[in-house]
C-alpha cells in the first residue's frame, strides 16, 4: 500500500477520525487476545469492591485501537517508528450502551530530515479526553 | 511500605523465548480493531515485503508484561499489585513485531521516584529477536499509589 506523500502534509492537518463503540464483550476479548485478566476489566462487583465507577476498559486496549486509524492511513503498521500515550482518565463500560471512544489523528510535527511525520491523537470518551500526550511518529517517504 | 529505591538500575535476565503466532496475531489485532490486511492476511504481508502477518503496534506489550511479572516477583521490590496505577507506556521500534520472530525481553529499572507519597517507576524492556537483534524497547511508568 502506498505511503501518504510527506511533502503533501502540512501541520494541523486531520489525517484520520474515527470512532470505536466498546461493549464488555469487546474487554473479554482483549482480555483473551492480551493475557489480561485483571477482574476489573469484566466483573462489576469487583470493580466496585476496589472503588472503582464500573468496570474499565484496558489502558492497553483504548492504546491500542487509537492508533488504528494511523495505520490505515500510513498504509503499513511497519512505518509506525514510535509510539507513546499517557493514561489520563479511565474508561468505564457500560453493561448495556457500552462507551464510544472517538480518536481525531492530525499531523503535530513534521521531521524534515528524516521524513518523519509526528501524528497526535485525540482521545476522547464524550467530552473527555482519556489519553494523554498521545503522539505517534510515523516514517514516510 | 515504598518502593525499595535500590531497584533502580537492576537488570533482569532475559526472559524464556516467546514465539509469536500467526493466529495469535490475528486475535490481537481483531481485539483492537485492526483492519488492516497486513496485520491478517500472510498474503498481503508478503506483498509488503515481510514474511507474515505484522502485528498490530502495541502487541509488544504481551512479551513486555512477562517482565513486568519478573518486576512483582521480586521479594525485596515493595510494590503491591493492587495499587498499580498505569501512568505512561510508550514503543520504539527499529522494526515490527512478525508472526514467527522469537522474542525475548530484558528489563531493565530506569528510575525509581517519590512523589506527594506516590512512587513512580519506569519499566524498560528491551525486545530482541531470536539474532539478538534489536526489534522494540516498551517503557511503562507505573504510579504506585503510597498508603492512604
Amino acid at each position: 500500500m502506498p505511503a501518504p506523500e510527506f511533502t503533501s502534509l502540512t501541520v494541523g492537518d486531520v489525517v484520520a477520525e474515527r470512532s470505536f463503540p466498546l461493549t464488555r464483550d469487546s474487554l473479554v476479548r482483549y482480555a483473551g487476545a492480551s493475557g489480561d485478566f485483571n477482574p476489573i476489566h469484566y466483573r462489576d462487583d469487583i470493580a466496585a469492591a476496589v472503588g472503582l465507577p464500573g468496570v474499565l476498559a484496558h489502558g492497553m486496549l483504548t492504546m491500542g485501537l487509537a492508533v488504528q486509524p494511523v495505520v490505515d492511513w500510513a498504509g503499513d503498521p511497519g512505518r509506525v517508528t514510535d509510539y507513546q500515550v499517557r493514561f489520563t482518565r479511565p474508561v468505564v463500560v457500560d453493561p448495556e450502551v457500552g462507551a464510544v471512544i472517538a480518536v481525531t489523528a492530525k499531523v503535530g510535527q513534521l521531521d524534515e530530515a528524516a521524513t518523519v511525520a509526528r501524528i497526535d491523537l485525540t482521545v476522547k470518551l464524550g467530552d473527555d479526553t482519556v489519553l494523554g500526550k498521545a503522539q505517534v511518529r510515523v516514517a514516510l517517504a | 511500605m515504598p518502593v525499595n529505591p535500590e531497584l533502580m538500575g537492576r537488570v533482569f535476565p532475559p526472559t524464556e523465548p516467546y514465539l509469536v503466532g500467526r493466529e495469535k496475531v490475528r486475535e490481537f489485532a481483531r481485539a483492537v480493531f485492526a483492519t488492516n490486511p497486513i496485520n491478517l492476511d500472510p498474503e498481503a504481508a508478503r506483498a509488503a515485503g515481510y514474511d507474515d502477518v505484522v502485528a498490530p503496534p502495541t502487541f509488544p506489550i504481551v512479551v513486555q508484561e512477562r517482565t513486568l511479572a519478573q518486576l512483582l516477583s521480586e521479594p525485596d521490590v515493595g510494590i503491591d499489585f493492587s495499587r498499580i496505577v498505569h501512568g505512561d507506556q510508550r514503543f520504539s521500534y527499529t522494526r515490527p513485531v512478525v508472526a514467527g520472530d522469537q522474542l525475548t525481553a530484558t528489563l531493565t529499572v530506569s528510575s525509581v521516584k517519590t512523589l506527594g507519597g506516590h512512587s513512580i517507576v519506569v519499566a524498560e524492556s528491551e525486545i530482541v529477536d531470536a539474532d539478538g537483534a534489536h526489534v522494540v524497547t516498551a517503557l511503562s511508568q507505573l504510579v504506585v499509589r503510597g498508603d492512604e
